[in-house]
């Protein structure tokens, strides 16, 4: 009983701590938000405007204010530019993955046909590809059909990520048999299955799909970097980083609005994210019950 | 199998849209890269291994293969033990795993580029951790332009994804059976004994799912390190991405083919190994 104890005491100091030192830095970027010009300068200016000896830590600003939220609405134009450049961006992304992943998975899950397992061992080795290794043979084409600093040179490979594949694969493969073979013999054809019982009871996954890919897209720097040469087409994962130098005043509110709908979407729906990673271990696994 | 012999053929239906893309956009042009890796720059002369030996014999390309070796050995073993530590004990804290879970996974949705003024204020010379440091008598740096930048990156990589790989030992965790862990205790069996004869022979698997994912996301750490130190950082953290970006920039595409395709040749044999000793393990 001495060592439940001692567990118990373990998970109670170790735990919290380490919980803080996870969100401390978005505390600290909500929290600085709010901080006006004269004290930002004040308390950061040695480091983001090389005024001052040294900065200091502060938890929460002294007169908070929301003029950083006001001065990026209304100030910094190229600030918008940029995020409705991730929301396409992301969004593109994803309403392509929705229309090729989710019949391929289903693909997958579903029937049996030759070169099946040679395609599959394909799609895992394209999931585990590193962006550079692709960068190349993505440039060739894209330059070939005249793509290059398009934003369909970043939208477009993106849709063929393999990952949702195999998230969806798992969803799909868990429908029971029974539901499936009784809207056959109901006369229900292939296409009907698929759009009548497949996507409807393959929604979780989907959510999965969307949640993980949003956060990827969102957050995508690679991808623009290479492929995107002219800066009004640059995404918030590009042009912040830049515009702290510039606008220090309103760097932590334009941090904050970046990582809003990330988080927002996060928190509705950290379930789908978590049976979204799963689900992606699982497709790892799937390589070997696939023998069968 | 109610119809074994019978292919379905009406699945490549179902796969054409993805094929067709993938076809396109991946596996065409791969070949193209394989053909021209081979090829000289100018006037498409055939130059046979010219390309590998050159790249193979770059010495930014020894550096980034290096640091990105040394980056694996040093945060895998790091990540997978800390997050399967966690995990542990997470599964013993039932009431507050959901919240534990949301701080752990949290860092997951915040995009690189927000947590970019944050890195600039930590690690500054005139920065926290220069202050910090000067609290114990140690002079304030420019850690990223010292050895410091890869324990910095390191540390990035781990807050990322402690929740993610938690997550994946969580579910290798859920699939034991409980009465195992009580038939044990039954017998005497403290939690040291329990974790080491019933949970870790059964987290096999998870383990090598555990690593191939981490081994996968640990490519994406390029974006906090680029943001932190830019194109050309610290040559302590100079990564084999930020070598393909550079010779991106400079347009050397006989270099990133040769490089592609071994890297390509080296990812696939460790897929192919992968799968030889999940089938060995069913056996």
């Amino acid at each position: 009983m001495r060592r439940r104890k001692y567990a118990g005491r373990l998970i109670g100091g170790i735990l919290p701590v380490l919980f803080a030192i996870m969100v401390f830095p978005l505390l600290m970027l909500l929290a600085n938000s709010l901080m006006g010009r004269q004290e930002m300068l004040e308390t950061y200016g040695a480091v983001l405007a090389d005024s001052g000896e040294s900065i200091r830590m502060r938890v929460f600003p002294a007169y908070p204010t929301l003029r950083a939220y006001v001065r990026l609405l209304l100030d910094t134009p190229e600030y918008f530019t940029a995020f409705w450049n991730s929301m396409l961006q992301t969004v593109g992304v994803l309403t392509g993955q929705l229309l090729t992943a989710v019949p391929a998975a289903w693909a997958f899950a579903r029937f049996r046909f030759p070169g099946r397992r040679a395609l599959w061992l394909l799609y895992v080795l394209l999931m585990i590809l590193p962006f550079q290794v692709t960068m190349v043979s993505g440039y060739l084409v894209l330059s070939a059909i005249g793509l290059m600093d398009t934003r369909a040179a970043v939208i477009l490979p993106g849709i063929f990520s393999t990952l949702p594949v195999f998230i969806l694969r798992k969803t799909f493969a868990g429908i029971p048999r029974e539901i499936l073979e009784a809207a056959q013999i109901d006369g229900a054809g292939d296409l009907r299955i698929f759009l009548g019982i497949g996507i409807p009871l393959g929604m979780p996954g989907i959510f999965s799909v969307l949640i993980l890919g949003f956060l990827e897209y969102w957050n995508a720097i690679e991808q623009p970097m290479t492929y995107l040469k002219t800066q009004s087409m640059w995404p918030l994962s590009l042009y912040l980083p830049q515009m702290i130098n510039t606008e220090t005043e309103a760097a932590f509110a334009a941090s904050i609005v970046t990582l809003l709908p990330a988080v927002l979407l996060f928190f509705g729906g950290q379930d789908n994210l978590e049976q979204g990673i799963t689900a992606s271990a699982a497709s790892v696994h799937a390589l070997r019950e696939d023998k069968t | 199998m109610l119809n074994k012999r019978k292919w379905q053929m009406r699945g490549y239906l179902f796969l054409l849209p993805s094929l067709t893309g993938t076809g396109w956009f991946v596996l065409l042009p791969f070949l193209d890269v394989v053909r021209r890796s081979f090829l000289q720059a100018v006037g498409n002369g055939f130059v046979g291994v010219e390309n590998y030996r050159v790249v193979l014999t770059n010495g930014a390309f020894r550096l980034a293969v290096g640091n990105t070796v040394r980056f694996m050995l040093a945060c895998l073993p790091l990540l997978m033990l800390l997050s399967l530590f966690l995990a542990v004990l997470v599964r013993k804290a039932a009431k507050i795993q959901r919240w534990v879970k949301t701080g752990f996974l949290l860092p997951m949705a915040i995009p690189a580029a927000s947590v970019a003024v944050f890195f600039k204020l930590a690690f500054d010379e005139k920065g926290w951790l220069g202050q910090l440091a000067g609290l114990f008598g140690f002079e304030g740096q420019d850690w990223l332009a010292s050895d410091s930048a890869f324990w910095i990156l390191v540390a990035c990589y781990i807050w990322k994804n402690l929740g993610y790989d938690m997550i994946l030992w969580l579910a290798g965790l859920g699939t034991i059976p409980q009465e195992q862990y009580e038939a044990a205790r039954v017998q005497g069996a403290g939690e040291w004994a329990c974790f080491w004869y019933i949970t870790l022979p059964q987290l096999k698997e998870t383990i090598f799912v555990t690593g191939l994912l981490s081994f996968v996301n640990a490519f994406r750490v390029f974006r906090e390190a680029y943001l932190l130190a830019g194109d050309y950082p610290h040559e302590s953290i100079y990564m084999l991405q930020h070598l393909f970006n550079n010779w991106f920039v400079n347009l050397d595409i006989q270099k990133m083919t040769a490089a592609a395709v071994m890297l390509i040749a080296f990812s696939g044999i460790i897929l192919v190994l992968f799968d030889k000793n999940n089938e060995e393990d069913k056996e």
